[in-house]
């Protein structure tokens, strides 16, 4: 595996990043860099690929030119194995929240652990304190069809974050919830970005994001017209 | 202990996690299970074919190989002369490894099947017999013959394989045709596998892109498939040659000299070949689950 040098220890790394589904390019010059312990926040105006920035971001989608480093490797130089190995580190929050409809909630938020093979008695508790920390002990034995949106969004931080990930990338995780629970786990979010983690939020709610600057130290990133600019100034 | 190895260990010793992971697939387990059984059923058939058929082949050829016959029709007193007369000439004959003239008793064996053991048959006018074995290279049964015109007048050599060649190359054929049958169900067997993986696979696709994203290697995705298909061929195959062996073991019975469809059976160490049909049937859907399952994988994102 050919590693790359970049300043610092970045997690995630996209230089002059672009992307296109095959017709026209829908990204463009993309460079950012995530360092160890960031919270930034990923806007724009719906379609504008904030979903696909992200499925970069996590080895699903490979750049059609550019160079993005995962851990400071190369995605294109990865094997399977490799990207698979890396998503052990990456925490997703999926913006349809899939999950395995014929395993119980409990089952999926354990998922990461089961196929890592590290689902030993020590992560039981850890995944009781965890579901009781998205507020969904009542529901651990629910089916994820049984669930409402917000409770499967739940589920679905809980599932990223189990394994302590070095990164949690989350799209729009407080789509479907009210004010109060979205306030909660932006709480949950900053609590792991105080315990070191890297995050990085998609998300339409800019009253969120406002939030979030009394709670941490946020940066606030936009796609407007194919680019990414930063976007603090105005909130 | 190699990946390989502990791939084929976890399908045995099982991975109750691994398997949970993908849904259970009710219906296209039983569809698997029974072509394994049908497969399973036909493979010891065709085993049988061409293993009896192989028996029959190497019997018939090594007695092609030996031997012929000379026989004798003289009257009674020129019977011995000229019995005598053609030994000389036998004995004096390239390829001719020994000649002999059977005796009464033999004479009376060979007939008794035909016509029962209380026929008096030193009373009939029958011909005297004389086996020929051959040497390795085999006479010229055309100069054999001119001689023996000449000499022995009431001689008629009887070569064997005029007939019995043809007889020796269908039943060579037909045990090439039973291996053939063999490797064709086989075959249809992984290509059957090969089809209800990918169908799974394909019916699965949420669940291998729920498993990818939370960091699931292939070969761990892969497992899952490989060793339900791996047990269903195993369980499917076992039962199928078991309803083989069965129905083998229950065709009716002649002698021996039943021939050809009553000597479809295993014999000695030929019993193995039914009792690898499952396991057979097992490799080959670890085998093309496994080519099924990664290939599937490797084309998804
Ligand atoms: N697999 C795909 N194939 C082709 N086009 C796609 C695919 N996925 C997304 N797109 C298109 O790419 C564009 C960006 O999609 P993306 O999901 O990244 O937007 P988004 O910013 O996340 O939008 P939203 O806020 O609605 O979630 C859209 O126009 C979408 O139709
Ligand atoms: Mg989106």
């Amino acid at each position: 595996m050919k590693r790359r040098r970049c300043k610092g220890a970045a997690v995630i790394e996209l230089e002059n990043v672009a992307y296109s589904y095959g017709g026209g390019e829908l990204l463009s010059e993309i460079s950012l860099t995530l360092q160890p312990g960031s919270f930034h926040f990923l806007t724009g105006p719906s379609g504008a690929g904030k979903t696909t920035l992200l499925k970069l971001c996590y080895g699903a989608l490979v750049p059609t030119a550019g160079h993005l480093s995962l851990f400071e490797t190369e995605v294109r130089s990865m094997t399977r194995d490799d990207i698979a190995l890396a998503r052990r580190r990456i925490g997703v929050v999926h913006q349809d929240c899939q999950f395995l409809d014929h395993l119980p909630v409990a089952d999926n938020i354990a998922l990461p652990l089961t196929v890592s093979g590290r689902d030993t008695l020590e992560q039981e508790s850890n995944l009781k304190e965890l579901t009781a920390w998205v507020g969904l002990s009542h529901r651990a034995h629910a089916f994820p069809p049984e669930l409402s949106g917000g409770e499967r969004q739940r589920a679905a931080l809980a599932r990223a974050v189990i394994m302590s990930p070095d990164v949690v990338l989350a799209d729009e995780p407080t789509g479907n919830v009210d004010w109060e629970m979205s306030l909660r786990l932006l709480h949950l979010l900053a609590e792991l970005n105080r315990m070191g983690k890297t995050i990085m939020i998609a998300t339409h709610d800019l009253a969120l994001i406002r939030a979030a600057k009394t709670q941490v130290q946020a940066r606030v990133l936009r796609i407007s017209n194919r680019r990414l600019q930063l976007a603090g100034a105005d909130l | 202990m190699s990946r390989e190895t502990r791939g084929a260990f976890a399908i045995v010793a099982g991975d109750a996690q691994a398997d949970r992971v993908v849904p259970p697939t009710g219906f296209t387990a039983w569809l698997t299970l029974f072509s394994a059984a049908a497969m399973a059923f036909l493979a010891v058939f065709a085993v049988a074919l061409a293993l009896a058929t192989g028996r029959l082949a190497d019997r018939w050829s090594e007695e092609l190989a030996r031997t012929s016959t000379v026989r004798i029709s003289a009257p009674e007193g020129q019977m011995a002369a000229q019995t005598e007369a053609a030994l000389k000439v036998l004995r004096t004959t390239e390829g001719v490894k020994s000649a002999r003239a059977l005796s009464d008793t033999e004479q009376r064996e060979l007939l008794e099947p035909w016509f029962g053991p209380d026929v008096p048959v030193e009373a009939l006018p029958i011909p005297r017999l004389i086996e020929i074995v051959e040497t390795g290279e085999g006479y010229d049964p055309q100069g054999l013959r001119l001689r023996l015109s000449a000499e022995v007048p009431g001689a008629v050599l009887d070569d064997h394989t005029r007939w019995r060649r043809p007889l020796v190359r269908a039943a060579g054929r037909l045990r090439f045709l039973g291996w053939v049958s063999l490797a064709l169900i086989g075959g249809a067997t992984a290509a059957m596998i090969t089809l209800a993986a990918r169908a799974a696979l394909a019916a699965n696709s949420q669940v291998i892109s729920v498993l990818r994203l939370v960091g699931a290697r292939d070969s761990y995705i892969a497992q899952a498939f490989v060793r339900r298909f791996t047990l269903r061929a195993l369980t499917g195959a076992a039962v199928g040659a078991a309803l083989g062996v069965v129905a083998i073991l229950l065709l009716p019975r002649a002698q021996a000299e039943g021939g050809f469809l009553t000597g479809l059976g295993f014999q000695g160490v030929h019993w193995l070949w039914p009792l690898a049909v499952p396991p057979l049937a097992a490799l080959v859907g670890y085998v093309a689950t496994r080519a099924a399952a990664l290939g599937t994988l490797r084309d998804l994102p």
